[in-house]
């Protein structure tokens, strides 16, 4: 390494286009709940839900090391939040949202405690069974109708407007915020220093912490975010649904379909769950109807691309022709190395996989 | 007292099971450092099959089962390793955890399509009644009391292949250092697949033992896996007797926990496993190096 002109960029021309671009998709997808109808907008809704659950357990797992098999306990958790304020507390709307994901970071600190203690796989089952300890918790709680579950009045889903504008439209553009906000956020942390600390620790954790990296504060830091933001997009679909019952908002399948997506799309890639999510939805749209034949093909296809395509759709494809549109590592230019220029990824996790 | 003191026994008898279940689990992340997710599916496809081979072959007694269904986990074992679980083990974490996730996903909605999913049981004949009086007005069930002692006999030839056979010199090689292992000619990819196969023994035995004990259904192999993954972190890693000894005091606790109140039984066990992961971290008998 002997080039005497280097600079360290993470932006490329690409991704400056892709900004734009998706500046100009935004500004369209808002347009939407001005225009779409009522069926395409509780689709989209819950297209941008998933996306921000897949996001948020990239975020996890992609880039923290942190693999969770029990973030369908802050989903849920965040749909109790909604629905005990919302019936015992009587407040409003908004403020029972705002609840839920603040419900969520708090039980996560405590949850992080606990589960931290297990490393990699025995970590993943720990995380479960904290989720099946709050299904069993809220299968008793008798006011908030214990295991049958209960419903939220026809009176209170109808006082979910803003200004001219019905529930569903509503709903979809805090859909659509809360995707918008999880992958800016992640974009923003992962470029910033706490961003490469991160990545650090997911690719050799003695060496971040011999670098003087602050392990578990970082690693708290982002496990209380997405048990906040988890319990957000929990009170959001369940604002959707209406009606919540412990088996189904504490269903381990929430994480299957986080992963499905997150594994499909591409790991450790602020693109691949968007990739990701979109062929879950397409998947789920012409084999829904088949019952548990549709669950084994999903579970077949994510086996398989673990194994063939362990990057996943988007990562092959950002490998093959160096194109990353949210470009989140570090990239050292050589000026003087000839035509082109050099470059190298000074990120430790292109390091270590190759 | 002692409705107590019977609650206590069939604890401990239920816990025997939770070892069985658990010392798969424990087998193969001591010699691989890997976790199989789809562990208690596993388990409930031992179940159904023994079922099927008893519709088939016409034969009462499930135990009898035992004798095709132990090479057949075996082989099947040996086969999902290499096939399977080989090429995603490595430095990344990662990959085997969501493959065998998806595993676990495949085996159990297979099972439902296969089986439907109405609750099901082997049907163990006499002993299943039978019981041995203690004194006292307690008595002990034959069939539990039989679990706990097949329990200790599957742990104690396992601990036997690990400490006493070529084998097991072998397995605990590789697992203590992979690579130099590999360069004394240990042929890794084959001694995985046969830690893979007697992991599935044991799937196989826990499989027909809980089939007997109680009804099942194809989507009770999370739960079971979260108790063979309790008893394991209750025990401590890398030790199969504490493996045994951390399903006992699972089986205890749940035991305590259901003479408390019958919603309380899953709970208590969830709750001893988190408080002995406060105070324990290392398990109540960790393995003396490391």
């Amino acid at each position: 390494m002997s080039a005497k002109m280097t600079k360290v960029v993470q932006s490329s021309r690409t991704s400056r286009v892709a900004g734009l671009a998706a500046i100009v998709l935004v500004l369209a997808l808002l347009s939407a709940a001005g225009w779409a109808d009522r069926g395409t907008l509780s689709l989209l809704m819950e297209f941008f839900c998933y996306l921000a659950l897949a996001e948020m357990w990239n975020l996890l797992a992609g880039f923290a090391g942190i693999v969770s098999l029990g973030q369908q306990a802050f989903l849920g958790l965040g749909g109790y939040a909604l629905f005990f304020a919302a019936l015992r507390l009587g407040w409003n709307p908004l403020a029972a949202f705002l609840l839920a994901g603040v419900v969520g970071a708090i039980i996560a600190v405590p949850s992080a405690l606990v589960v931290f203690r297990l490393h990699g796989a025995y970590l993943a089952i720990g995380t479960w069974v904290l989720a099946e300890v709050l299904r069993l918790i809220f299968s008793e709680v008798a006011s908030l109708g214990a295991g049958s579950g209960i419903s939220l009045p026809v009176k209170f889903a109808k006082s979910v407007r803003l200004g001219p504008m019905h529930r569903d439209a509503v709903l979809y553009l805090a859909a659509l915020g809360l995707a918008l906000i999880v992958i800016l956020a992640s974009y923003l942390l992962l470029r910033s220093e706490r961003g490469l600390a991160l990545t650090a620790i997911r690719d050799n954790e003695l060496g971040a912490r011999s670098s003087g990296v602050k392990i578990f504060s970082v690693k708290l830091a982002v496990f209380a975010a997405t048990g906040m933001g988890t319990g957000l997009t929990g009170a959001l679909l369940y604002l959707a649904k209406l009606r919540i019952s412990p088996s189904a908002a504490f269903d381990v399948n929430w994480t299957s379909y986080m992963i499905f997506m997150v594994v499909i799309g591409g790991v450790g890639t602020l693109e691949g769950p968007i990739v990701g999510t979109l062929v879950y939805f397409v998947l789920r749209q012409y084999l829904a109807d088949l019952g548990s034949w549709y669950l084994i093909i999903l579970g077949v296809v994510a086996v398989t691309v673990m194994l063939r395509l362990p990057m996943g759709i988007w990562g092959t494809v950002a490998r093959k022709y160096d194109i990353s549109l949210f470009p989140t590592r570090r990239r050292v230019l050589f000026e003087e190395a000839g035509s082109g220029g050099g470059e190298l990824c000074a990120e430790g996790s292109s390091a270590a996989q190759e | 007292m002692k409705a107590f003191v019977d609650s206590i026994l069939s604890g401990v008898l239920l816990g025997s099971l939770y070892g069985l279940f658990a010392s798969g689990l424990s087998l193969v992340f001591g010699v691989m450092r890997l976790v199989n997710v789809a562990h208690g599916d596993f388990i409930v496809l031992a179940a159904f099959l023994a079922l099927a081979f008893q519709h088939v072959t016409g034969i009462g007694s499930p135990f009898v089962m035992l004798t095709i269904l132990v090479p057949l986990m075996f082989v099947l074992g040996y086969l999902l390793q290499r096939a399977v679980l080989n090429p995603a083990l490595g430095p990344d974490i990662l990959r085997p955890v969501l493959i065998t996730f998806g595993l676990s996903v495949i085996v159990q909605n297979g099972l439902l399509q296969a089986f439907s999913a109405d609750s099901q049981k082997l049907q163990g004949g006499r002993i299943e009644t039978a019981s041995i009086p203690l004194g006292g007005g307690l008595a002990v069930g034959t069939l539990p009391l039989l679990t706990l002692a097949v329990a200790v006999a599957v742990i104690g030839s396992m601990q036997w292949v690990l400490y006493r056979t070529r084998l097991g010199r072998a397995l605990r090689a590789t697992s203590d250092d992979l690579t130099t292992a590999g360069m004394m000619g240990v042929n890794t990819p084959h001694l995985f697949g046969i830690a893979a196969g007697i992991a599935m023994v044991t799937v196989a035995v826990a499989g027909v033992f809980t089939g007997v004990r109680a009804s099942f259904d194809a989507s009770a192999g999370p739960a079971w896996l979260i108790f063979a993954f309790e008893a394991v972190i209750i025990g401590g890693l890398g030790s199969l007797w504490g493996t045994l000894a951390g399903g006992i005091i699972l089986g205890i606790a749940q035991a305590v926990g259901a003479y408390i109140s019958p919603a309380w039984q899953m709970l208590a066990g969830h709750v001893v496993f988190l408080v002995a992961l406060m105070f324990f971290p290392r398990g109540l008998f960790p393995r003396r190096s490391e």
